[in-house]
């Protein structure tokens, strides 16, 4: 709730800042003081200080589960401040509110990880859209950038649709918003899932699916993040993501998860195509950023097994892989912003010209491979592990680790360009704080792959 | 805290070695740090062998079941041997050549001895896959940057390989894992688990591909003779002469005792099988090379090979025999590899048909060549007769093999075809006429002498009196054949 209320006042602020203030490092500044501000609260909260106290009729629910994910999400929010802030002065002149529309997707964020009703999922997922077409389109005289923003408003307003019809159709079988009593009136033993329910339940399926960009619903995808300012790419296919797996895995565990059964071959299906098709098609690219963006997409096949399994396991284990797929993709982001030539061969020889960053950006490529040692690595483990322990789904998880095995050509191949070829990459000059930044979150990327309990006992402390 | 050592010290000063921007100090460095790897296993050997030096455990994933549980037995002690004392070897006989950023080069080296350390101390699954892994990304970097021209897709097609390997391995592990009563990758409940048929033979081909490409099994093998072609030679020294050994050492305490019913249905014919044909298979191409690395590449499959056939023959006589012989294989190839270096840096060629004559320019090296060259034949009195000879007998007298009619007499015959490709390598190179090339050859040096003295007397010591040795091994035989049996009744 602190968080909530204080990324929204920062919202509205921010649009203000920019008429009020005349230099952009106070912007940044300001930006960076509130969003502070904001993790310190949650944190609070999570040890039982609430500053607000306001009646919200049971449609949310800051849970442990939830309140943590808030703080990693807002954690990552401020390493990509820290690391991306000043790029974003290079994407048009409207700086201050790009901070506001990220203090609002926060917001969305919040309630999207938090809801107990499917209306304020609904205002989640709405929050987070709306901003992100702004931004998709923020780089306005690109017609890449006009291109993916109508795309994207285009299909997303479809698979909004497509929710709206859900949640409709389920409060029609089951008479409430409230996932609890939902989840109540379809577990009663007597009785089988209605016509209603069933469909309801996979429009339902099928909009998150699309929010998550998982295969069938994938088209958007590269062309979304392709054409979008490379900041905020980043920002949208990290901790966006993230948050709507979340809020996804909430909604299927809390409401669906009695009749677990019936719907989750579905998802493995899904899952399956996911990981198949951004696999592959993450081979034949060229450039770096939409390889990227492909990867988003068989990364989300893996998180996706967290929603297929649906049990304890998966559950701590989608936080460690939102969280390292986060760190990873925002830190090989940062650095992808740094060069003039985003194809492969861009990357020829940067080990010569920037040991350091070379050997950070190896780190972020290990941990998305799931090589060990990285929390890309204990992230894919908890997920496999979540589904042999849940049993039956077996060809699937050899699928998943083929696929993987995959993966590595394509990490490898940026790898393989930084160290093994002859080349002038070319990087902006970098500051020396830029340095200290990113190679500290590759340690920390390290670390969570060697002690992961660091995030773990203070979720359960 | 001896166990805890081995891997330690590597690592650190591996870790150390990242930093040391000069080329000397950075080799000084690495040997110093193998030297002391070397003085730690050889005092868990002797004078610190107690049981509770031997171990270390401590929780590490309580939540998942694992913990960093390390534990030197008579298997690990062997192959922990043989990886302490090849690292100063290879670094002694390397030491005149120049690396481009030396420290990197010598950085990963000792990371890569980290890793293996760990692979043969792990007694908990999941960190014995961390270090499995560990070993590896370290010799990709190796190949990739210090490698020869083809480097990149050699390299590459090796890494894709084994990480597949790897990756259904640990979903073996993780499903063998979900199905114990404790939900722990500790050792002890691997070996406690009864599977029935069925999840075996599923968990047996998940595993068994890992450890056969690694090895190489044939049909798994094609990676095999590029990777060694192109790295540079102190890496395939590692690669051929330790890493290869993890997938034997894997199939012995990983499979053999937890899959009992699969390895016996699988192991005895069909993989044994296969290993025959890849031998004669190996044994055949390795005679038409003409490059010596891609030679003793097939003959490492040949060997390799038989090593296979003998752990599947579950007998005691043929399980201690595949233990002498992997370090026997170890110290010999590593010496063959030396050989390898010492020509292509003198004469810049390592295809024998331009070579010749070298007995009367380097009289020294050709004495070693030779002892090695008959050691790899497995002539007697030196070590591999003892290794091949006791793994014969195993094959023979297995109780399980219905097929030892077929197997003996198909495995004898790589080892003539083996006496055939090793001896017309020996005579190609150091007998005949010198050439225009070999004219200005000249004999070896101190550091080389040294290196290929301490292999020679390996060989000869171990050919004389291997008991040492098998009283080592003789615990962890009698154990994991236990496993192994108790359980197929």
């Amino acid at each position: 709730m602190n968080a909530l209320i204080i990324s929204a006042i920062m919202g509205v602020v921010m649009m203000f800042s920019g008429i009020l203030l005349k230099q952009k490092s106070a912007i940044r500044g300001l930006a960076f003081a509130g969003l502070f501000i904001a993790i310190v609260l949650n944190v609070m909260e999570i040890y039982g200080f609430h500053l607000f106290r306001i009646n919200i009729a049971g449609m949310m629910q800051f849970d442990r589960f939830a309140l943590f994910f808030n703080t990693i999400a807002m954690a990552c929010t401020f390493i990509f401040f820290l690391l991306s802030a000043k790029e974003m002065e290079k994407v048009g002149l409207n700086y201050a509110d790009y901070f506001a529309l990220i203090f609002f997707i926060l917001c969305g964020i919040i309630l999207a990880s938090s809801f107990t009703s499917l209306l304020i999922l609904f205002l989640g997922i709405e929050i987070i859209s709306i901003p992100l077409y702004i931004l998709t389109g923020s780089d306005k005289r690109n017609l890449k950038s006009n291109e993916a923003s109508l795309k994207y408003f285009l299909l997303g307003a479809f698979s909004t649709g497509l929710m709206l019809m859900g949640i409709t159709l389920i409060y029609g079988d089951s008479g409430s918003f409230s996932i609890d009593i939902i989840s109540e009136s379809i577990s009663r033993p007597d009785t089988k899932p209605t016509i209603l329910l069933i469909a309801g339940l996979l429009l339902l399926m099928f909009s998150m699916a699309f929010k998550v960009s998982a295969a069938p619903f994938h088209f958007w995808t590269p062309d979304v993040y392709d054409g979008a300012p490379t900041v905020f790419t980043s920002f949208m296919a990290t901790i966006v993501k993230a948050a709507v797996f979340i809020s996804f895995i909430r909604l299927f565990y809390h409401a669906f998860g009695s009749i677990h059964d019936s719907w989750k071959l579905i998802i493995a299906i899904i899952t399956a195509l996911t990981l198949f098709i951004g696999n592959v098609t993450a081979v034949f690219q060229q450039s770096v950023k939409r390889m990227l963006a492909y990867s988003s997409i068989a990364q989300a096949g893996f998180m996706l097994m967290a929603i297929l399994a649906l049990n304890s396991i998966a559950s701590e284990g989608i936080l460690l892989y939102t969280t390292a797929y986060c760190l990873s993709t925002i830190g090989l982001f940062a650095i992808l912003v740094k060069m003039k030539d985003y194809t492969f061969e861009g990357f020829n020889g940067f080990a010569k010209h920037q040991p350091l960053l070379a050997a950070v950006a190896v780190v972020f490529l290990l941990s998305l491979a799931g090589i060990p040692l990285t929390a890309g690595f204990l992230a894919k483990f908890y997920m496999i592990n979540a589904v042999i322990t849940q049993g039956g789904f077996l060809w699937l998880v050899i699928l998943a680790v083929l696929m993987a095995a995959i993966s590595v050509y394509y990490y490898f191949r940026v790898i393989q360009a930084m160290y093994f070829k002859e080349g002038e990459a070319q990087a902006i000059e970098v500051s020396s704080a830029f340095k200290w930044i990113i190679a500290a979150v590759a340690a920390l990327v390290i670390l969570l792959g060697v002690y992961p309990q660091l995030l773990f006992s203070w979720f359960y402390f | 805290m001896i166990a805890l050592l081995l891997i330690l010290i590597p690592l650190v000063s591996g870790i150390i070695t990242f930093f040391l921007k000069k080329e000397n100090s950075a080799k000084g460095w690495a040997l110093l740090s193998s030297f002391a790897t070397v003085a730690v296993s050889l005092l868990g050997l002797t004078i610190l062998n107690k049981p509770d030096l031997l171990q270390f455990k401590c929780d590490w994933l309580p939540g998942l079941g694992s913990s960093f549980s390390i534990r030197l037995d008579g298997m690990g002690q062997l192959l922990c041997l043989l990886t302490a004392i090849s690292f100063p070897l290879i670094f002694i006989a390397t030491w005149n050549r120049n690396y481009k950023n030396a420290h990197n080069f010598f950085a990963l080296m000792l990371l890569s001895q980290a890793g293996l350390m760990g692979v043969f101390l792990a007694m908990d699954a999941l960190l014995f896959y961390f270090f499995w892994e560990l070993a590896l990304i370290p010799v990709y970097f190796l190949c990739s940057i210090w490698g020869g021209e083809r480097r990149i897709a050699a390299t590459f097609k090796f890494f894709i390989y084994t990480f597949v390997g790897s990756l259904l391995m640990l979903v073996g592990l993780i499903y063998i894992q979900s199905l114990t009563p404790d939900r722990s990758f500790d050792i002890d409940s691997f070996y406690k688990i009864v599977l029935n048929n069925k999840q075996q033979n599923w968990i047996f081909w998940l595993m068994f591909i890992a450890f056969a490409i690694k090895i190489p099994v044939f049909p798994f093998h094609s990676w095999q003779p590029d990777t060694y072609e192109q790295s540079p030679t102190a890496v395939t020294m590692v690669l051929s002469g330790i890493m290869v050994k993890m997938g034997l050492f894997a199939i012995i305490r990983w499979l053999l005792p937890v899959l009992p019913s699969a390895s016996f249905a699988f192991g005895e014919k069909m993989i044994a099988m296969w290993a025959i044909v890849g031998m004669i298979y190996a044994s055949l191409l390795a005679w038409r090379q003409d490059d010596m690395k891609r030679l003793l590449a097939y003959s490492s499959i040949a060997h390799l090979g038989l090593m296979v056939v003998a752990i599947f023959s579950e007998s005691e006589i043929g399980m201690q025999g595949v233990m002498l012989q992997m370090f026997n294989h170890g110290i010999n190839i590593i010496g063959l590899w030396i050989i390898v270096e010492i020509l292509e840096k003198k004469f810049g060629t390592r295809k024998f048909s331009e070579l010749g004559g070298l007995a009367q320019k380097a009289p020294a090296m050709a004495i070693f060549f030779v002892v090695i060259a008959l050691a790899n034949i497995g002539l007697p009195l030196t070590n591999a007769f003892v290794g091949e000879f006791m793994m014969f007998t195993g094959i023979f007298t297995s109780p399980f093999s219905e097929y030892e009619m077929i197997t003996v007499p198909a495995a004898g015959i790589t080892i003539i075809l083996g006496a055939i490709y090793t001896l017309r390598m020996v005579q190609k190179v150091i007998y005949g006429d010198t050439n225009a090339l070999t004219e200005t050859g000249t004999d070896i040096g101190y550091n080389e002498k040294l290196v290929l003295g301490i292999i020679v007397i390996l060989i000869i010591a171990i050919g004389i009196y291997p008991q040492g040795f098998l009283d080592l091994t003789k615990d962890t035989t009698n154990l994991i054949l236990n496993e192994a049996n108790v359980l197929k009744k």
